[in-house]
Formats: structure tokens, sequence, C-alpha cells
């Protein structure tokens, strides 16, 4: 066999495996999609119905009550809740991250190490093994069932890794080109929005999708800490279809179309800055 | 007026002190080179220079201005470091123009200077490319433009040239000499290599341990080094040391070997003084193959251990008095090992420094 053979096979072989991972990755995400679009008696048959026969918009005018069938969610109420919770959340979380990332890539302090240590170590504690504590501070704090409750959490639960991967970004970048842009006739701060900043885009960029996307999808601690349609957010929401008796697939589903699109939407935009190569080549050769 | 002095200079971290009160003036346009084995404190006393480091004790002026408190960006200097820091997210234009933006110079006037920088360093062919698109030599002339554009009162280059391969090292190295001459301005030059030092300064300023050991012309330091550190460190090959005694007016080294003092530095030296005799490998030659064939000297029988040759030169490796010294052969033959050479010293061109103080016997 020739080289050239060899090479075809392996890239042959190497498609197949790509292929049956996306499958085993898809496929659920898929399933999901396809029975938001289809009534409950096709997903539940026996044997299942692999090519969807009868594609419907009826769940999602059910979610939003506009038609006659039994459920209407309050989805507009979960959805802007389950926005206002994760993006305020995010974005302290990316504020704290930045500052705390550039603190410990670039400052020498008393305790840094520890410090960096507890906070990697507070990720190692799984948040559900805090929702007892919290619950019981929470309700003493008048904060159960309020946004802010849940921001608070959210916010303590992704800041020890958006300043991880922050910090991680900025050591990436050497300080001396903040001290170039200072003897340049920056000030520090110039020099960290005009220099360091743009830099770091991916990284915070990155941050940012991961912190939105915990918050936007957390289950566990939101089902405990929230009641009503004040603070329930969407994946608290879905519970909604499980009656005592019944669950609504078809209306599940729905819902977790409508959970998933933003998520896709945010990932969409920010993935050029996910990949963005960033090269850097001012630096060394 | 880009002259810049230093008043006992003082640099600690906590307890730790690593530049110990340093005085040095440099004159306007002046290029002074601070020079030393790392860990000297050089880099850190440019650094001080810049702004980049607070200074712990001591005071610095620019241009006449006490700019202790000053941050860099108030200093009027700019600084070409080690590895560049180009902005890696903005074109070579940009790169060119950023401190001028910043400083919310008019378009035109940034353009005029750009482009002048440019010109000047022949980079007007890659203005829009971006350093990553860059070669070693490139970036380091685009980090060398972005200094000069601003017109700074003075220049700081930290080891400019040591990422750089050894022949473009000496390119850039020219290139820096004519930079200078073109752009008249102070500048203070951080480097490691004594080769760079000795082309470059118009003033060398050798640092050991965070003091100054020297300051002086390239060719006062060369000549007449103050104390044996600075004769090992300026120079290649290094200068012989060996240690001997004085001894009814010889520099006695055994039994066998002794040669006569030198007659300028015979005042200096005192009987049964312990002294170390410095003796540049260029000093040491073989009978007519030297360079200083004339005025005062000496000649040792000595045995060639290993030869080198390089050329327009041969190293040669030989012993006087059991420690192993190295002489050259200028306008070489070929010199086989074991072979016995008539070597000739060059009296006049040698050093005696105490043995207790390792300074100079002509200051101590």
């Amino acid at each position: 066999m020739t080289s050239l053979h060899k090479r075809q096979v392996k890239a042959v072989l190497t498609w197949i495996a790509t292929f049956i991972l996306m499958i085993v990755m898809c496929v659920p995400g898929l399933w999901v999609v396809l029975s938001g679009f289809r009534p409950n008696r096709e997903i539940l048959a026996k044997p299942p119905v692999w090519i969807p026969e009868d594609l419907t918009l009826d769940n999602f005018a059910a979610i939003f009550g506009l038609s006659d069938a039994q459920v209407a969610i309050p989805v507009i109420d979960y959805f802007a809740n389950s926005m206002i919770i994760a993006v305020t959340s995010t974005a302290i979380a990316l504020l704290v991250g930045m500052s705390g990332g550039y603190a410990f890539a670039r400052f020498r302090f008393g305790g840094k190490n520890a410090l960096f240590l507890g906070l990697m170590l507070s990720r190692a504690v799984p948040g559900i093994a805090l929702s007892l504590p919290v619950f019981i501070i929470w309700s003493h704090l008048g904060l159960i069932d309020a946004p802010m409750g849940l921001i608070i959490v959210y916010v303590a639960l992704n800041v020890p890794f958006t300043i991880w991967l922050i910090d991680g970004f900025f050591r990436q970048i050497p300080k001396e080109l903040s001290e170039a842009a200072q003897v340049d006739g920056c000030t520090r701060w110039q020099a960290f929005w005009k220099i360091e900043f743009p830099l770091a885009r991916s990284g915070i960029a990155s941050a940012g999708v991961f912190a939105f996307l915990t918050s936007w999808n957390e289950y566990a601690l939101a089902s405990q800490l929230t009641r009503s349609t004040d603070s329930k957010t969407l994946p608290v929401g879905l519970m909604d279809f499980t009656a005592q008796f019944t669950i609504d697939w078809a209306g599940m589903c729905a819902m977790a179309v409508i959970i998933i699109i933003p998520a896709l939407i945010l990932t969409f935009l920010v993935q050029k800055h996910l990949i963005a190569g960033l090269t850097f080549g001012g630096v060394k050769g | 007026m880009g002259n810049i002095t230093l008043n006992k200079v003082v640099k600690a971290y906590g307890k730790l002190e690593v530049v110990h009160g340093i005085d040095l003036d440099i004159a306007h346009n002046e290029f002074v080179v601070l020079v030393g084995p790392s860990g000297c404190g050089k880099s850190t006393t440019l650094r001080m220079i810049a702004g980049l480091e607070d200074i712990s004790g001591g005071e610095i002026h620019i241009a006449n201005e006490l700019v202790n408190d000053l941050p860099p960006r108030k200093r009027n200097i700019s600084m070409v470091f080690q590895n560049y820091a180009l902005y890696p997210h903005m074109s070579v234009r940009e790169n060119l123009g950023f401190g001028l933006k910043i400083a919310k110079q008019p378009q035109n006037v940034i353009d005029q200077r750009v482009n002048e920088a440019a010109e000047i360093l022949g980079l007007s062919s890659l203005m829009e490319r971006t350093p990553a698109e860059l070669s070693g030599g490139q970036r380091q002339r685009v980090a060398m433009g972005r200094a000069i554009v601003r017109h700074p009162e003075a220049f700081l280059f930290d080891e400019p040239l040591s990422n750089l391969d050894a022949k473009l090292r000496v390119q850039m190295r020219t290139e820096i000499k004519k930079l200078h001459q073109k752009v008249k301005t102070t500048v203070v030059y951080v480097t490691h290599d004594q080769v760079e030092a000795m082309t470059l300064a118009d003033r060398i300023v050798v640092m050991k341990d965070g003091y100054i050991e020297q300051v002086g012309t390239p060719m006062e330091v060369f000549n007449h080094p103050v104390n044996t550190f600075v004769a090992s460190f300026i120079g290649s090959p290094p200068m012989n040391l060996l240690p001997a005694l004085i001894v009814s007016g010889a520099i006695w080294f055994d039994e066998n070997t002794s040669i006569p003092v030198p007659s300028r530095l015979a005042p200096h030296v005192t009987e049964g003084q312990e002294v170390i005799f410095g003796l540049r490998p260029d000093d040491l030659t073989p009978e007519g193959h030297g360079i200083h064939d004339s005025g005062e000297g000496t000649f040792l029988e000595l045995k060639i251990d290993l030869a080198e040759l390089l050329g327009t030169e041969t190293v040669l490796y030989t012993q006087i008095a059991g420690s192993e010294v190295q002489g050259k052969m200028f306008v070489p033959r070929d010199v086989t090992p074991g072979e016995v050479l008539k070597f000739r010293i060059a009296l006049e061109k040698t050093h005696l420094f105490d043995a207790k103080t390792k300074k100079s016997v002509r200051i101590s």
C-alpha cells in the first residue's frame, strides 16, 4: 500500500469516527427539537416514528396560550426572568472576572496563591451541596423567589471560573505591552482598554459564554430558590409540564427549543471571538 | 535638553536591595550603555528611569526635571523592549502612530511623523502588515520606529538585540548606531554583551551586583579597567588574571617564572605586595606575531596546549606558572600542540591589581 493510500484510508476512518461522534452528540438534541414540532402521540408511538409525519406548531401555540389546548405556561415571564438573571449575573461575573483575572495575572500581593487556590476549590464543591444553607440564608434575607437571589448565586458560581479563564488569557499577554503603552503615553487604565482588553477579548468572550450558559441552563438551585413567575426560570418552568399523572412531552420539547434558541444565537454571535486565533506576533518570533 | 541624572538611586524589593545608591550623569545626546552580567541591576536601573519601577531612594532627573513621582507617560522618554512589545492587534502604521494618537496629535502630524520614521528605518513597504507578518529584524525596526516618532528626550533600550540571531544582531547593532547619528537623542542602552557595549557606547557603565564598577569611554574601560571584574568582563577573549607577588622589583609567579614590573606601574607597587597580574590575550603573542611589538616587553618560553584557528588570528592556550592563559597569534602560521614558542608580553599594556581589594594598583 502506498503512503497516499494509507493517508486516504486514514482520512476516511477519521471521517467515520467524527460522524459517529457527531451522531452521538447531536441526535438527542435533534430529537428534542423534532419532538417540539410533533404531536404527543407521535412522540410516544411504539415502535418509534423516526421520520416525523406530522409537523405542527400546535405545541408552541399551546405554550403561549394561543390555542384551545389545556396548557398555558407563563413562558414570557419565565423567559424574561431567565434573561434578566442570566444576563445580569454574567455581566457581574465578567466584571469581577476581568478585575480579578487581571489582578491575578499582573499584580504581586500577599496570599495570592492561597486566594487563587481557594477560588478554585470553591468550584470543587458541588453547587447542590450548598443549596440547603443557601436556602436557609436566603429565606432569612427574603431572597427566595427573587431574581436577585439567583443572580447572587450564579455570580458566586461563575466568578471562580471567569477569573481563572480570564487570568489565563491576561497571562498570555506579555506585561511589556502594557508597559510599552504606558511609555507611549497611556495611563494604566488606557493601556488596559486599548491594548490588553482587545487582546484578551476572545478569552473574555468565552468566559462570558460559559457564564451565560451556566446561568441559563442551571436547574437544581433554581428549582429550590424559585417559587412563582416572579423568579422562575425557563428550566424550572419545564417542570410545569409534569402533572400528577401525565407528562406533556410535546410541550416540554417545544419549551426546550425556546430555551436552546438564545443559547445557540449567543454562541453563534460570539464564535468569531472564540475562534479568533489571536497571534501574539508582536512579541518574540 | 535630554540629559539624565541619577543621584544616589536605590531600588529595594522589601528588605532586598538590588540597586545600591548609584550616581550617574548622562549628557544630552550621549549614548550610554549599561553593561553587566545578569542580575547586576542594569535593567532595573533602566526601568526606574522609564518609570516602570518605583524608585526606593535617591533622585532621577530627566531634562533637569525631577521625575521620581512622574508616571512613564509624563517623562517624555521612549523605550525599546527586549521582546519588542509591538501591539499584535495593530498594523505597523498603527503601532508607529499609537503614541501620537494617545497624545491627541492632529492626523496630519501623525502621518508625517510616522512616514518620516518609516522612511528612516526602511519600513515604508510594510506599513499595513501586522507584527505577526514581520521578521525579527523588521519587528526590531518597528519597535525603534515607535520610539523615534514621538521625538522624546531620551531613548531607552532594554537588551533590544538579544532575541535576534547572531548575524542579524551585528546588522541591527550597526543600524542602531546609524540611527543615533541621524536622530540625535540621548540613549540609555542596556545589554549584557560587552561587544555591543564597546561598539555602541559613547560611555560605558559597567555594573555588578547593584553597584557601578566603572564609568568611562570604551577606550578607557578597555585600557584602564579599575578592577579585576571590569578587566575580565570587557574584552574577548577575557583578560588573563594571574596571582603573583612583587619580589625585588619583579612580578614573581613561581620559582621559575617572573617578569619585570612595567615601568608605568612600578611606583604603585610595594615589595612583597600580593597582586593579580592582568594580561590581555592580544598582548601575549609569539615573537613576530604581535600587534604591540615595539615598546616595553619581555619574553617567556611557553608550551602550547591547544590552538584555535580563527582566520586572521589564532588563539593559543598555554600556561604561565601552572595557570592556564590565552594568547594570540596574529598573521598565524600552523601551530601544533606541544610546541614551545617564545612569547612576547607587551608589558606596557599589562595591568596589576591588588590581590585583596581587586582594584588596580594605580588607584588603590
